[in-house]
């Protein structure tokens, strides 16, 4: 299988503190990929480093055939971010949030309407289109940011906890809408902490304090670590954790 | 190209949309203009004067009526002697007194110079400056009206005539300065404070994590505020010549000209400074702090010429002393291109670097 993004000996240091501490993994194309952990764990660190917004200390990044360090805008023009707080314009509508980020990735004229119209029939926006994202609840508003990372076809998509607080019901929807796209052929990448979602994900990762504590299949990892469900498999790690702590 | 005027779209749309910020750009030039030019006068109106004619003479007299016409004056009748007249200055019921000697009529017959005192109430030095000028200008007048030029004014000066604002209309000299700061305040303050707001909202790394070019996305955002910037400018002066009746001498492509180019600098200022702060009230704060520094050595208050060689010099790169001096000499002296030329590649020099400083402080990613 094609890997699409490959990380070594990723290490990011804030000061003294090590965030994410010597990350060595790979993601194949189409994959769900899940990356788990508590807060803190460096969920979020390690999507902004494969993403470009942060730079790491050490290590190397490639996504999508691209090296981050000498090849950061590529990698920017292949991938979608969705990050983990609503960072939509909320006094823009819908549609020209949709419209705006496709003109920013190079859309233009028919292609562009062409294309935000397309997202907005995907996403079943019709009835919000000229909604202020302001005033949309926040399972729509998530959506919308979804649909806005997918503006220019991207191969591969990055979302940092696209579901935290949202309602179970708008949840399941979100995470129907994440498989169909994987099924065409999209790479995802995902950070969570509900377990019931790492169910979803073809490869987790399971992050403790900026280190891998566990790589493969979710039913692999639960019968390698001889658990029923992913809950437990997460409580056990953690425990690890914090007996190595002390 | 095409990025840029997506961006432009959007940042009209949103300033369209704001319900606080398109009443304040066109409120701000009409409340600023009224009041500060007003409050800012350093005009002199109804000098109290007080006239010892000790010569009762109908020379003597038709040079008190040269100050009863002038509507600068409030004369106050003196009974008494000079005594009496320098106690009107001490109890601050005059502000100036005038004595004209003994035997001034019979002088000016002869055709002998003759000597006329003036004595100032000079508590606040810039007003009797001014009277000083103004009553030494009527009695030059009286002079050379009876076909004189043998009137000396005790202690007086070479005959000065102000020319470009020969009334000394101190709001004619405010306007075009009022006029600067509000543009830079208009200006500055927009473009910092809208990125910084796209800082806080998070709304900047949605589109960080975009292909887009760093000089892209900074035209993009300078543009709609450099255009609402010229605006507010074309706003001021329509404004100033409903209610001053400003006439704008020098030609006016060549001061919106020099306007854009100022704006390109002032702006790109506010830009360099939302890349140093995190939040609105930090970018507001260092925002003031330059404008404060700029503004009082730029000459809006105080002459630039009588600043110690320091402040001469800092002035060399201070873009608001450039734009207050060729707005006042476009507006009120219609100077021409070539007395203005070296301001104009000062001020391109200082825009070229501050856009080049705003882009290479934008960073996409930290």
């Amino acid at each position: 299988m094609k890997r699409v993004i490959e990380v070594e000996n990723l290490v990011k240091q804030f000061g003294n503190f090590t965030a994410v501490n010597n990350l060595t993994f790979s993601v194949a194309k189409g994959e769900i990929f899940g990356l788990l952990g508590a807060n803190g764990a460096g969920k979020t660190t390690t999507i902004r480093m494969l993403c470009g917004l942060l730079l790491p200390t050490s290590g190397k990044i490639t996504v999508a055939g691209y090296d981050a360090f000498t090849q950061p805008e590529q990698i920017r023009a292949s991938i979608g971010y969705m990050s983990q707080k609503f960072s939509l314009y909320s006094d823009l509508t819908v549609w020209e949030n949709i419209r705006f980020f496709g003109g920013i990735y190079g859309l233009w004229g028919r292609e562009l309407k062409l294309r935000t119209s397309e997202l907005v029939d995907e996403f079943k926006m019709n009835e919000f289109r000229d909604v202020m994202v302001e005033s949309l609840p926040l399972g729509w508003r998530q959506r919308v940011s979804l649909a806005v990372s997918m503006v220019h076809k991207p191969p591969i998509i990055f979302l940092d906890e696209p579901t935290s607080g949202v309602d179970p019901i708008a949840r399941r929807m979100f995470w129907e809408t994440i498989h169909h796209i994987s099924l065409q052929g999209t790479t995802v990448m995902v950070t969570t902490h509900y377990m019931d979602e790492a169910e979803y994900c073809h490869t987790l990762l399971i992050m403790v304090d900026g280190m891998i504590q566990a790589l493969g299949k979710p039913d692999e990892l639960k019968s390698k670590h001889a658990v029923e469900s992913m809950n437990e498999l997460f409580l056990s790690l953690a425990r690890n954790s914090n007996a190595n702590m002390m | 190209m095409k990025r840029i005027l997506i961006i432009l779209q959007k940042e009209f749309i949103q300033i369209f949309r704001n319900k606080t910020i398109l009443p304040i750009i066109f409120v701000l030039p009409i409340v600023q203009l009224l009041i500060l030019a007003n409050a800012a006068t350093q005009e002199m109106k109804s000098i109290r004067l007080a006239i010892v004619d000790s010569d009762h003479s109908p020379e003597s007299r038709s040079l008190i009526n040269a100050f009863s016409h002038s509507k600068f004056y409030t004369h106050i009748p003196v009974e008494g002697g000079v005594n009496v007249s320098i106690e009107q200055i001490d109890f601050g019921k005059a502000d100036a007194v005038i004595l004209i000697p003994k035997g001034f009529g019979e002088y000016l017959i002869e055709g002998t110079p003759v000597n006329v005192q003036l004595m100032l109430n000079a508590i606040n030095i810039t007003s009797a400056a001014l009277t000083h000028s103004y009553t030494s200008g009527i009695i030059q007048n009286f002079a050379s009206s009876i076909g004189m030029e043998t009137i000396n004014v005790t202690s007086s000066k070479p005959s000065i005539r102000h020319w470009y604002n020969p009334e000394l209309n101190y709001k004619l000299y405010m306007v075009p300065g009022i006029l600067v700061v509000l543009v830079t305040i208009v200006g500055m303050f927009l473009t910092a404070i809208n990125i910084v707001r796209e800082k806080e909202l998070g709304t900047i790394e949605q589109v960080n994590v975009t292909p887009i070019k760093p000089y892209q996305f900074i035209v993009g955002k300078l543009v709609p505020f450099w255009i609402i910037a010229l605006i507010e400018l074309s706003f001021g002066l329509i404004i100033a010549k409903i209610v001053f009746n400003l006439t704008i001498v020098g030609s006016i492509p060549l001061l919106f000209g020099f306007a854009a180019l100022y704006l390109i600098v002032a702006l790109g200022l506010g830009l360099i400074l939302s890349t140093s702060a995190s939040n609105q009230q930090q970018v507001m704060f260092m925002v003031f702090f330059f404008m404060i520094v700029f503004l009082m050595l730029s000459g809006l208050f105080t002459p630039t010429e009588s600043m110690p060689q320091w402040a001469v010099l800092f002035n060399k790169i201070n873009p608001l002393y450039y734009f207050m001096k060729v707005n006042r000499m476009l507006i009120l002296k219609g100077s021409e291109f070539s007395n203005l030329w070296d301001s104009f590649v000062a001020i391109s020099i200082i825009a070229l670097l501050t856009i080049f400083v705003a882009i290479k402080r934008y960073h996409k990613s930290v």
